[in-house]
C-alpha cells in the first residue's frame, strides 16, 4: 500500500512538472502577484508593510484554488481515477496523497519564498518567522478544503468558478487565523494563542476532508 | 428508483421511524401534506398578524433607539430561521446520505433557498436597523460577518444543485457538501468571534448587559413561531412543486422514449 501511495505522489509531482505545472511556475506567480500589488497601492511603503501578512495569504488562497479543478478533473477524464479506485490503497489516503502533492508544489514554495516576498512589501522581521510558520502550517489546510471541492465538481465542465464558490467560505478560519499569527507577532505579541488554534483546524481538516472528497467521488461513480 | 416501498418494521417502538417511511411514499407525502397546508398556512397568518401587532403597536419602543428597534420583531427570527434551515437541510443530508430516505433530497433542495431568503432579510434588515443605531450601513460586526458566510454557503449549495444535471447524483453530492459545511459553520462562527474581539474593542451589544423587558420578549417569541410555521408551509409548498416536478419530468422523458 505505502508503494502505491508513494507511486501515487512520484506521478503527481513529475506530472505537475512535465506539463508546466511545477514549483517554478508557482513561484513566478506569486512573484508578479506581489510586484503587481503595489501599482494598485501605490509604493507607501508603511502601508505595504501592514499589508503584506494579507496579501500574502490571499496569494495563497489564490494559488490553492487555481490548480485545484484539474486537480481531479483531469484523471477523471483519462479514467486514471477508476483505476485509484480499484487499487489496493484506499480511495481516502490516495486523494491525501494527491492534495500532498498539490500542497508542495503550491503552499509549499509560498512558505519557504515568504520572506523574500515580505522583504519586497516592506514587513517587520520580527514577522517574518511567524509569517513562514502559519503559511506552511495552514496552506494545507486550503489545498485539504479544496479537495472537497474538487471532489464535488470533478464532473462538471465548468467547475472551476463553482468550486471557488463552494471552497472559499470554508477557509475564513484558516484565513483570521493565519493572518491573526502573523499580526500578533509584529506587535510583539505572543503567537501561541492563534498558532495552536491555526494548527488545530488545519488538523481537524487534514483528517476529516480525505473522508468526504472520497465519498463525494464514489457518489459520481453509483 | 420507482420502488418506493418502506422497509418491514421490526420492532414496535420505531413507530416514529415507521411514521417517517410511510411519508416516503411521494403519494402519501403529498395527500398527507395537501391536507395539512391549509391549517399552517391559518396558523402562520394567525401568529405572525398577531406579532406584528404585539410587535409593532403595543410593544414600548426602546429608551435608546426608539422606534427603529422595533425591526428587531424581523431581523432576530430571520436571523434564527437562517440557522434553523441549515439545520433542517443538515438533517435531510444524513436522511439522504444515511437512510436514502427518497424524500430527504427533495427537503433539502426545497429548504436552500428559504434559507438564503431567511439569511438575506436578516442582512438587509440589519443593514436598515444598523443606519439610525451605528450610524453605518454595514458594520463587521462578527455576528453579521457569520450569517454573511452562512449566506455565501447556502449560494454555494444553490450553484451546486444547478450544477448537475441528475437529480440523484446532485442530493449526494449537496448532501456531502451541506455536512461539511455544517461541520465548518461552528469552526467559523468561532473563529470570527475571536477575529472581531481582536479588531474591536467590544461588541455594541452590551455583553451581559440589561436583559430584553418581557414586553419585547413575547413579540419576539411569537414572531420567531411564526417565522418556523412560515418555512413549514413553504418548505411544504416547495417540496410539493419539487415531487411534481419530478413526475413531470418523468413522464416526459417516458413519453420521449415511446415516440423515439
Amino acid at each position: 500500500m505505502i508503494a502505491a501511495l508513494r507511486a501515487v505522489l512520484s506521478r503527481e509531482l513529475t506530472l505537475a512538472s512535465r506539463i508546466g505545472a511545477g514549483v517554478e511556475l508557482g513561484i513566478v506567480f506569486f512573484l508578479i502577484l506581489i510586484s503587481v500589488t503595489p501599482f494598485a497601492l501605490g509604493p507607501d511603503q508603511k502601508l505595504l508593510s501592514r499589508l503584506a501578512p494579507a496579501l500574502l495569504w490571499l496569494s495563497a488562497l489564490l494559488a490553492t484554488l487555481l490548480g485545484l479543478d484539474r486537480l481531479l478533473q483531469a484523471d477523471e477524464e483519462d479514467g486514471v481515477i477508476d483505476e485509484l479506485m480499484m487499487s489496493e490503497a484506499p480511495l481516502e489516503l490516495v486523494l491525501a496523497v494527491k492534495a500532498l502533492a498539490h500542497w508542495l508544489v503550491t503552499g509549499l514554495p509560498l512558505a519557504v519564498l515568504a520572506p523574500l516576498l515580505g522583504l519586497m512589501l516592506a514587513i517587520s522581521p520580527e514577522a517574518m518567522l511567524p509569517l513562514c510558520l502559519s503559511l506552511a502550517i495552514g496552506t494545507p489546510a486550503l489545498t485539504f478544503i479544496g479537495l472537497v471541492g474538487a471532489a464535488l465538481t470533478v464532473t462538471l465542465r465548468r467547475g472551476g468558478l463553482l468550486l471557488s464558490i463552494l471552497v472559499l467560505p470554508l477557509t475564513v478560519p484558516t484565513l483570521i487565523f493565519g493572518i491573526a499569527v502573523v499580526r500578533e507577532a509584529s506587535v510583539g505579541q505572543p503567537i501561541a494563542t492563534p498558532l495552536t488554534l491555526l494548527s488545530a483546524i488545519t488538523l481537524i481538516i487534514l483528517v476529516l476532508s480525505p473522508f468526504a472528497a472520497a465519498a463525494a467521488l464514489r457518489m459520481t461513480r453509483s | 428508483m420507482n420502488d418506493f416501498a418502506p422497509p418491514p418494521v421490526q420492532d414496535a417502538k420505531a413507530s416514529f421511524w415507521a411514521s417517517l417511511w410511510a411519508l416516503a411514499n411521494p403519494g402519501r407525502f403529498m395527500s398527507f401534506s395537501a391536507r395539512l397546508l391549509p391549517w399552517l398556512w391559518g396558523a402562520t397568518l394567525i401568529t405572525m398578524a398577531y406579532g406584528l401587532y404585539k410587535g409593532l403597536f403595543v410593544a414600548p419602543a426602546d429608551y435608546q433607539q426608539g422606534d427603529s428597534m422595533r425591526i428587531m420583531y424581523i431581523h432576530v427570527p430571520a436571523a434564527w430561521m437562517g440557522m434553523f434551515v441549515y439545520a433542517t437541510m443538515t438533517a435531510s443530508a444524513l436522511g439522504t446520505l444515511v437512510w436514502r430516505h427518497p424524500l430527504a433530497d427533495v427537503s433539502q433542495k426545497a429548504a436552500a433557498p428559504i434559507g438564503a431568503c431567511f439569511t438575506v432579510i436578516c442582512l438587509v434588515t440589519g443593514s436598515f436597523w444598523g443606519k439610525p443605531t451605528w450610524g453605518t450601513w454595514w458594520e463587521w460586526d462578527a455576528r453579521m460577518t457569520s450569517v454573511l458566510v452562512l449566506l455565501l454557503i447556502y449560494l454555494g449549495i444553490i450553484a451546486l444543485w444547478r450544477a448537475i444535471d441528475e437529480p440523484l447524483r446532485a442530493a449526494r453530492a449537496v448532501a456531502i457538501m451541506t455536512l461539511v459545511g455544517a461541520v465548518n459553520l461552528p469552526i467559523i462562527k468561532f473563529s470570527v468571534d475571536w477575529w472581531n474581539t481582536m479588531h474591536q474593542p467590544a461588541s455594541v451589544f452590551r455583553k451581559g448587559g440589561p436583559t430584553i423587558h418581557p414586553a419585547m420578549l413575547e413579540p419576539l417569541l411569537v414572531m420567531a413561531v411564526a417565522f418556523s410555521l412560515l418555512f413549514a408551509a413553504i418548505h411544504m409548498v416547495r417540496m410539493q412543486a419539487e415531487i411534481i416536478d419530478r413526475r413531470a419530468e418523468r413522464l416526459a422523458m417516458r413519453a420521449a422514449a415511446g415516440e423515439g
